[in-house]
């Protein structure tokens, strides 16, 4: 393997400037907010090029804008072969301009027959009606040429996520064969699965199809890529051949510190302030199929523990299975030394958990009920159908939270859809303090929400601990956790590897425990 | 790292077995539970009702005889299942087409055949004014339906409140023309030897099957239909236009809903306004129990077919039993139709876990 | 013109406006045709007159609507089993209590087992919604069809009269009061909900399952068990509903009881500006819904239209307002206003 790539690698650079895909200076404004600015990215033929950066860096927005889902205020985008500049309205224009993508969530039919995903919408046909015999053999033939062997008669759904995958992958460079955009095709295959889809993925390469690769797992990175670009914050970092960037530097350019400056962070949070240390809640084996290998954890009193890694290491999933948003099929969990038996949300509520989930609109806010009820409709589950908390004292606790937290609402009767990102994000956080939780999971409370807003939420979150609660954060912002965590847990691949506190608390630290062992 | 072979496959190479096993099961599964069903209630009534001559060819014709309307209506009804939709009107379409036939020809004095052809255009009209209001408002196609049941309904009151018979000979002669087999004829008392007939609404109902199965299978339109039942955004990435083939599946639905319309009427030579009730029941049932599930994306039109004559064959045991309430014959096919619900919902669920 | 628009704004603000647009309307259509629609008379010594029949009429659809509006916050869809239902449970009544000159067991008793057979439908539809994920309305269509079958087994087909004069009273007067019982029925069941809704947490539950059924769950609140709840209620209205219905006429036709009702029911909810796909609802829009609803039939009745032909006319109401409502249509007024105004609606972002 090591000796076919040095042998591309020589053919790239001969072909210097054999480039498939320009962007030059493309520029995107998101209501306001700079998504893309003058970034420029470059794709050739005959590489698999990684498109790097965390969250909000504008990964997903260059993506949208090549393929045509969203349309960019300046900068221009060329393709080889096309004379003049050129501008995608839909999926289906970029599919015709030779540029196709495959998404983690397959978009093909599942109760169709594989040969009939690779055909639709150009059916081959005979005396005027569809000619299946010749359609499976020319299916089948195209799944040969790409060594899938799989009977194309069988619907899409008898076969794993990882085959449906590469079926898309076929169709797309079937119908048009120059750009393959790969969108986080990995996050949900196994390891021999995705091995697989790299020998496929280096096949088409080698056929001369410029492949731009998304995804968060570094190990990947540098088992298939050619090439790295790194984005962040809407904007270029650089453009990388693989072996020049070394993993740890690869890291820093995501996360945005320069290696250098790492050890000059500093941290408000007043270090030692617990002595003797009162275990709150401890997961002995905890696991979820599939989701999150098993793993120990304790947390004490006053503890804010991080959890970081990168997107898709397991970081939501580990908070979840404590929580019981997934039901964990392994392992075991002690709150306030009492075994806990979660079958539902309802049971971790009861024994002192609070979780503020990840994805604010899908699972946080109800959002046509008022700021009110959405604060306090988890004490009033708590309490039960029965002991329903009396008018006065529910306008008095939303009074207190709006007060406190300082949300911005016109008053507490508001619909809550009708408040900005970060105020609504406070009523989740108000929902969960007004139930006194001993043990609060934060995931990601920051995403998506002003400056100002996300300091006030890093302090509540240090005042918190002081106060004795043991807290659970996640983010994926380093700079963030470093100033409130006490401990650090880092994440890899659905499990956890590792812990830091004290004084091993250093971005250098954290970035070499996510890069992992193993440098390239 | 070579590129070796993938072999990706669950079902290994030559492996047979697992083949037919991956065939078998899945929802295809659905559609060997109806005929192995429909064969073994026939085979029973065949036993029980060996007095009767219930294996006599004829029986079995009068089966489809009796339900040529209900095998038109409930192909319509497949392909507004297999896309993921419902239509609960047919009932009262079939009901508002028998009186726009019966006024038409008794009040208006209107010929047959340009009576039929007005009637299809109707058909036409409402199942194009509802595929408007599912495909392009986006209204949930039972509300929609829901709607165009009592519209149809309140429609043929208004026509006539009044029962009436249909005396048009051209549309009588059409009714009673009697097609005999050339074949699986049976000696009657007096020794004659007297073949199997059936009428020209069987004719129609078979050459309406065939070509919705040819259209379903064969035809660019057809697989759309499919692939917008399975998953509709993969349909409109994959460039399909989803509101058109929804909207022209809804107008096919129309129409052959008043086709069975038309051939319920030359069973019934007349029609008033309860004429059909439940009969939109009837339709979902055959088609849910011919293994079209509710949920989209997988059906087929000769299940449908089977899931008729299950209906049929129920209908025909209560009435040779003589002293049971036709209402049974209603509670069985609901509760068969239950029975399938859930275990379409089970297999979906199971599928959905699987992912 | 802004001033205008403010104005109009702010009326069409008021909570329950439409549902009490649609019964001015149509009370003041009644007026002008019938200068003696308000005019209330005492004759036998009950009130008499058009609002009084329209009152005393729509109370079974009302405590329909009542069900009706809880299936459809919390599960996004309709019972359309109500019809059915109320007609089996209107049967069991009758035939428990037999066609002699005296009961043949307690009233109170096949009250309470026509209710138990409310509660089983539900039970049976809450299931297959909630538990087996089946659409609400291909869940209930069972019982829809099934439902008058299984009622006229009950009465073995025949059209079963009730002879002892009490058992009128519930469908018609109670001795010496001169207000139609129903009305008092539909107050009980609409108050006792109101209660219940207000003084237990129930109420919100059912709105945030219905808006929000993944973060309910992650609140605390089990959303199936909810959404069962509903139908199981939704299942005891329509007994009650039954009992009145069988009460009115002293007798059972399987076929006839409750015909048509869930399109009704529907309307009602619908009218009241309950959306039917799920979420916030107004207990007192449906109530509103319900009387327009009847006063509408009545309405058209006094036209003249037969019973058989009015379903044509409440179809093409029901068709005008679900097209409103449809998002669709919004976007497009909302467009056509955005142009008027040039005010840029705020958007969010995710």
């Amino acid at each position: 393997m090591v000796l076919r790539r040095v042998l591309f690698r020589r053919g790239d650079n001969m072909a210097a400037g054999n480039e498939i895909l320009t962007m030059r200076r493309i520029t995107k404004n998101f209501l306001g907010v700079r998504a893309l600015n003058n970034v420029d990215f470059t794709l050739r033929a005959n590489e698999i090029h990684a498109l790097m950066g965390e969250n909000g860096a504008g990964k997903s927005t260059l993506i949208k804008v090549l393929t045509g889902a969203e349309e960019f205020e300046s900068g221009e985008i060329r393709i080889a072969g096309i004379n003049q500049p050129v501008i995608n309205h839909s999926p289906q224009e970029a599919q015709i301009n030779g540029i196709s993508t495959v998404y983690q969530e397959v978009n093909l039919c599942p109760n169709l027959s594989v040969a009939e995903n690779f055909f639709i919408g150009r059916e081959l046909k005979k005396f005027g009606v569809i000619d299946w015999k010749t359609m499976n053999k020319k299916a089948k033939k195209a799944f040969d040429d790409l060594s899938i062997n799989i009977d194309v008669t069988l619907t899409l759904d008898n076969y794993s996520v990882a085959i449906q995958q590469m079926v898309a992958i076929a169709r797309a460079v079937d119908i048009s064969s120059k750009v393959l955009i790969l969108d986080e095709p990995t996050s949900s295959l196994d390891d021999s699965e995705v091995e697989k889809l790299f020998s496929l993925m280096r096949k088409l390469r080698d056929r001369g199809i410029g492949i731009i690769f998304v995804t968060h797992f570094l190990e990947q990175v540098y088992a298939v890529c050619d090439r790295i670009t790194v984005l962040r914050n809407g904007e270029l970092v650089g453009e990388y051949a693989v072996e020049n960037l070394p993993r740890l530097q690869l890291v820093a350019r995501m996360m945005g510190k320069e290696f250098d400056d790492l050890a000059a962070v500093k941290r408000e949070r007043s270090e030692g302030a617990v002595s003797d240390p009162v275990t709150v809640i401890e997961a002995k084996g905890l696991g979820c199929t599939g989701k999150i290998k098993s793993f120990d954890l304790s947390i004490s009193k006053g503890d804010v523990i991080g959890l970081s890694g990168l997107l898709g290491s397991g970081r939501s999933e580990l908070a979840r299975a404590m929580y019981g948003a997934d039901k964990a099929d392994s392992g075991e969990l002690e709150m306030n030394s009492k075994k806990l038996n979660i079958r539902s949300p309802l049971d971790a509520m009861q024994a002192g958990m609070a979780f503020l989930p990840e994805n604010r609109k899908e699972e946080g806010i109800i959002a046509d009920l008022s700021v009110r009820e959405n604060i306090i409709l988890a004490l009033q589950a708590q309490r039960g159908i029965f002991r329903l908390i009396s008018k006065k004292d529910q306008e008095e606790f939303t009074d207190k939270y709006i007060d406190i937290l300082k949300i911005k609402t016109s008053d507490r009767e508001t619909p809550v859809k009708n408040l900005s990102g970060g105020n609504q994000q406070k009523v989740i956080l108000a929902r969960w303090l007004l139930t006194n939780p001993d043990f609060l999971i934060l995931d990601e409370p920051t995403r998506g929400i002003d400056v100002g807003t996300k300091t006030e939420i890093q302090r509540l979150v240090v005042s918190l601990a002081e106060q004795g609660k043991a807290v659970m954060f996640i983010s994926s912002e380093i700079e963030e956790m470093l100033r409130t965590c006490s401990r650090m847990v880092v994440m890899r691949d659905c499990s956890k590897v590792g812990e830091l506190s004290g004084d091993e608390i250093t971005q250098d630290n954290i970035m070499k425990a996510i890069a992992g062992g193993g440098s390239v | 790292m070579s590129d070796a072979k993938l072999s990706l496959s669950k079902t290994e190479g030559s492996n047979v077995f697992g083949r037919i096993k991956d065939k078998l099961f899945g929802y295809n599964f659905l559609l060997f539970v109806t005929i192995g069903l429909f064969i073994i209630m026939y085979i029973a009534g065949l036993i029980v009702y060996k007095d009767k001559n219930f294996g006599n060819t004829q029986v079995f014709l009068n089966l489809i005889i009796s339900n040529a309307g209900l095998i038109i209506t409930s192909v319509g009804m497949t392909m507004v299942l297999i896309i993921g939709g419902i239509d609960i009107s047919v009932g009262s379409v079939i009901a508002v087409t028998c009186m726009m036939l019966a006024a038409m020809m008794e009040k208006g004095h209107i010929g047959a055949i340009p009576a039929i052809i007005i009637v299809l255009l109707f058909g036409i009209l409402f199942g194009a004014l509802q595929g408007w209001l599912i495909a392009y408002l986006k209204i949930q196609p039972f509300i929609v339906t829901l709607a165009g049941m009592f519209f149809a309904r309140g429609l043929t009151a208004v026509i006539s409140l009044e029962m009436i018979t249909i005396t048009n000979k051209t549309f009588l002669d059409i009714a009673k023309h009697k097609i005999y087999l050339p074949f699986g004829g049976s000696l009657n008392r007096r020794g004659v030897m007297v073949y199997p007939y059936v009428y020209p609404t069987v004719v129609l109902a078979l050459v309406v099957l065939i070509a919705s199965f040819i259209m379903l299978k064969y035809t660019k339109f057809g697989r759309k239909i499919y692939a917008v039942g399975g998953s509709e955004q993969s349909a409109l990435l994959m460039g399909l236009n989803v509101k058109r083939t929804k909207f022209i599946v809804y107008i096919i639905n129309g129409f052959l809903a008043t086709l069975g319309g038309i051939a319920f009427c030359l069973n019934t030579t007349g029609a008033f306004v309860e004429l059909g009730k439940g009969f939109e029941m009837d339709a979902i049932a055959s088609t849910v129990i011919g293994g079209t599930p509710l949920t989209g994306g997988v059906g087929n039109v000769f299940g449908t077919f089977f899931g008729v004559l299950i209906k049929a064959v129920i209908e025909t045991f209560v009435s040779f039993q003589g002293n049971l309430s036709s209402w049974w014959s209603k509670i069985i096919i609901a509760i068969l139709l239950g029975f399938f619900i859930v275990l379409q919902s089970l297999i979906a669920m199971k599928k959905e876990k699987k992912r | 013109m802004k001033k205008f628009n403010s104005i109009i704004r702010r009326i069409t603000h008021i909570p329950l406006f439409l549902p009490l647009l649609c019964l001015f309307l149509v009370l003041i259509v009644n007026l002008i045709q019938t200068p003696s629609f308000f005019k209330i008379t005492i004759q036998n010594g009950v009130f008499y007159g058009y609002i009084i029949d329209i009152i005393n009429r729509s109370s079974g659809l009302i405590i329909l609507a009542v069900g009706m509006t809880l299936v459809a916050a919390s599960s996004a869809g309709a019972d359309i089993s109500v019809g059915a239902v109320s007609a089996l449970c209107g049967a069991v009544c009758v035939a428990s209590l037999g066609t002699g000159d005296v009961y043949q067991m307690p009233y109170i008793v096949s009250v309470l087992l026509a209710i138990l057979i409310g509660v089983i439908c539900g039970i049976i539809n809450g299931f297959l919604v909630s538990y087996m994920k089946v659409q609400p309305m291909v869940a209930t269509l069972i019982l829809f069809t099934a439902g008058r079958g299984i009622a006229q087994l009950v009465t073995g087909s025949f059209i079963l009269y009730v002879k002892p004069k009490q058992f009128g009273y519930l469908g018609a007067f109670l001795p010496k009061v001169p207000i139609p019982t129903p009305c008092f029925v539909a107050a009980v069941v609409v108050i006792i909900t109101w209660l219940v809704l207000k003084k237990t947490s129930l109420g919100m539950y059912i709105q945030a399952v219905g808006i929000n059924s993944k973060a309910s769950r992650l609140v605390g609140l089990n959303s199936k068990m909810i959404i069962f709840l509903t139908y199981i209620f939704c299942g005891v209205c329509a007994a009650v509903a039954g009992l009145i219905s069988v009460s009115r006429t002293m007798s059972i036709d399987a076929n006839n009881v409750g015909l048509f009702v869930e399109l009704d029911a529907i309307l009602a909810v619908a009218i009241g500006g309950n959306s039917l796909s799920g979420g916030k609802f107004s207990l007192m829009g449906s109530v509103i819904g319900a009387i327009t609803i009847q006063a509408l039939t009545t309405t058209l009745y006094a036209m003249h239209v037969s019973a058989d032909q009015l379903p044509l006319y409440k179809a093409i109401v029901v068709i005008i307002i679900v097209a409103l409502q449809s998002p669709v249509v919004k976007k497009w007024y909302r467009n056509l206003r955005s142009k008027v105004s040039t005010v840029e609606p705020v958007k969010e972002v995710g």
